[in-house]
């Protein structure tokens, strides 16, 4: 099912956790909502689960406008970041739970319940720890419990808000692959939450970056990760170096030397910023270059035989992006990259 | 294992533990075992006569069957109550909640006298209620109001840190999941305050059942209606018939501790069904 949220508004007092978003979330693909703390993500999901109301804007469930709709009505399965189980059910009656509140018309027989529990247990591989109680499970078995009573009662989306926030690296790491996995047998519209740009990139079919309660870009991991769109995103996605310096022809000129940048779009003389990823970074040994960057070999650590200690270099950038310095509004891209130079 | 005591890595148990037995004596021990010597010296047959006279029985129908009633009004309204303070925020809320532990404060006889004025023929209340039949101040019902008052705080204190760490996720789990509101207080919310509002609902009822100086202005003690029992056995001391007295505190002490005692198992089912951990 496709979600849209249009025009989203949302004020807490006078701080605005979300400013005019639009945004389209496909059928059947997990998106990954990605941002700094306090950029809106997480209300964003909420507004989309029903458990929060935007000052202003639509929220769109398959087409049709759920703005008002209450969170029971829409059919949303909705996972904690601390899980959210209910402490005094066994882990069968916490999953089975969505099932037996249904009303009396529409609730399965205890039999159905029974098996469907077993199956979404299966599907978690917890099926062993069906009598067990939440307080006996460790983090991560609980929020695969907490998946699974989402999915019990068969929700047209799936919204995680920072799933694996609570859980230590080594863990998390194994539950997003997870989660990936479940999600390419599943196929079920889902919106995660995270500030884990790692995580984000590697989970993700399409990842939206948020800041500010804006939307900075979205797209496939690759190509927001190789294609930023803003400084932001250059700089919250990956390592970065940054460049502050003035364009002259076809270099951009830094207080330690110039960077070629090839053709651009930048006045003579206009300020810019120039972002390189370390990788981009090309070490020129040859002493008569006089593009780049004038560095001196410090300590040798492995970088190959060629290098010695005390040897002068320049560091060159192979690929740079430029944007205009932050007078100018976020994300608007001005310069144009300086690939093969 | 003998060698555990030795091994206990902190320290004080005996002295605690000890401490702890002789103060209980002390206190509260000695007193009661006071009170069962002292009816020891009635045969069984006086003993019988006097804990089962007319006037008697119905002191026991009304201090019981009352301050149940009370407890099981408190149980409700303190509960709500605490929602209220803990979940919603509104002007002067920590007056509010300054005023739930006026009736701790409040002497008991102040209490009752001030109800006494308002709910009598004549006071504020009762000119208004009387007409419409509802007759308070001297009748049993005006006991029900004076206990519902000296109660009222023992369940909110219980239950409210509870509800404070009750998370609203919770709730928003539950009606993700399709739950309307009284499917998600019934399954998920009372469950987890049951145990505090068993102990609330308790210390309510203990408190009732002793309670003396609230009541005897307002329930008119009237013989067979609206007698409590700790007011028989002043009456028995004032005409010193302190045998007569002590044999009704022992069956009322005897009574309170089974009743006390069930509702502690009860919240030990409660608690077990919570957390088995």
């Amino acid at each position: 099912m496709s979600i849209r949220v249009q025009n989203i508004i949302k004020q807490f007092g006078s701080f605005v956790a979300l400013d005019d978003v639009t945004l389209d979330f496909p059928t059947g693909k997990l998106v990954g909502l990605l941002g700094p703390s306090g950029c809106g993500k997480t209300t964003l999901l909420r507004i989309i689960a029903g458990l929060e109301s935007a000052d202003r804007g639509q929220v769109f469930l398959d087409g049709a406008d759920a703005s008002n709709a209450h969170v029971r009505e829409r059919q949303v399965g909705f996972v904690f970041q601390h899980y959210a189980l209910f402490r005094h059910m066994t882990v069968f009656d916490n999953v089975a739970f969505g099932l037996r509140v249904k009303p009396r018309g529409q609730r399965p027989a205890e039999s159905v319940i029974h098996s469907r529990v077993r199956e979404l247990l299966d599907l978690v591989q917890l099926s062993a720890l069906a009598r067990r109680y939440p307080t006996q499970l460790s983090g991560g078995q609980r929020q695969r419990i907490a998946l699974a009573r989402a999915l019990a009662v068969e929700p047209r989306v799936l919204l995680l808000d920072e799933p694996f926030g609570a859980l230590d690296a080594k863990v998390r790491k194994e539950l997003r692959r997870w989660l990936r996995k479940l999600h390419d047998v599943l196929h079920i519209t889902s919106i995660f939450v995270t500030h884990d740009q790692e995580e984000a990139l590697e989970v993700s079919d399409r990842v939206v970056l948020m800041n500010h309660g804006r939307v900075e870009q979205v797209g496939a991991p690759q190509e927001v990760y190789e294609q930023p769109a803003s400084p932001f995103v250059y700089s919250f996605l990956g390592a970065v170096n940054l460049f502050h310096g003035r364009i002259q022809d076809h270099h951009l000129h830094v207080s330690e030397g110039r960077l070629p940048v090839g053709h651009n779009g930048f006045q003579p003389g206009a300020e810019a910023l120039g972002f390189v990823r370390p990788h981009e970074l090309d070490i020129e040994t040859d002493p008569a270059a006089t593009a780049g960057i004038a560095a001196r070999v410090e300590r040798v650590l492995a970088f190959g035989p060629t290098l010695t200690n005390g040897q002068r270099v320049r560091l060159k950038p192979a690929r740079i992006r430029l944007f205009a310095p932050e007078s100018q509004p976020a994300g608007s891209l001005i310069g144009m990259d300086g690939d093969g130079i | 294992m003998s060698a555990g005591q030795s091994r206990r890595v902190l320290p004080g148990f005996p002295l605690a533990l000890g401490y702890t037995l002789v103060y209980l004596a002390l206190i509260v021990l000695i007193p009661l075992g006071a009170v069962f010597l002292k009816s020891a010296t009635l045969s069984w047959e006086q003993f019988w006569t006097v804990i089962s006279a007319p006037r008697v029985l119905a002191s026991y129908r009304v201090s019981f069957g009352v301050s149940l009633l009370a407890a099981a009004i408190n149980a409700v309204f303190g509960l709500i109550f605490a929602w209220v303070l803990v979940r919603y925020s509104f002007p002067g809320k920590r007056i509010v909640d300054a005023l739930v532990d006026l009736p701790f404060a409040l002497p008991t006889a102040v209490a009752g006298i001030a109800l006494t004025a308002i709910y009598a023929g004549n006071g504020w209340l009762g000119q208004w209620l009387e007409p419409l039949g509802l007759k308070v101040a001297f009748t049993p019902l005006g006991i029900l109001v004076a206990l519902t008052f000296i109660g009222l705080p023992f369940v909110v204190r219980t239950v409210q840190p509870v509800l404070e760490d009750l998370d609203t996720e919770l709730e928003e789990a539950a009606a993700s999941l399709g739950a309307d509101r009284w499917q998600t207080f019934q399954r998920v919310l009372l469950p987890v305050l049951l145990p505090a509002l068993l102990t609330g609902f308790a210390l309510a009822f203990a408190r009732a059942v002793g309670e003396y100086g609230s009541v005897i202005f307002i329930a008119g003690n009237v013989p067979m209606v609206s007698e409590i029992t700790p007011l028989l056995i002043i009456t028995k001391l004032e005409q010193y018939d302190y045998v007569g007295a002590t044999a009704i505190a022992v069956v009322m002490l005897v009574v309170s501790f089974v009743l006390l005692f069930l509702i502690n198992g009860l919240q030990l089912w409660a608690n077990r069904s919570r957390a088995r951990t």
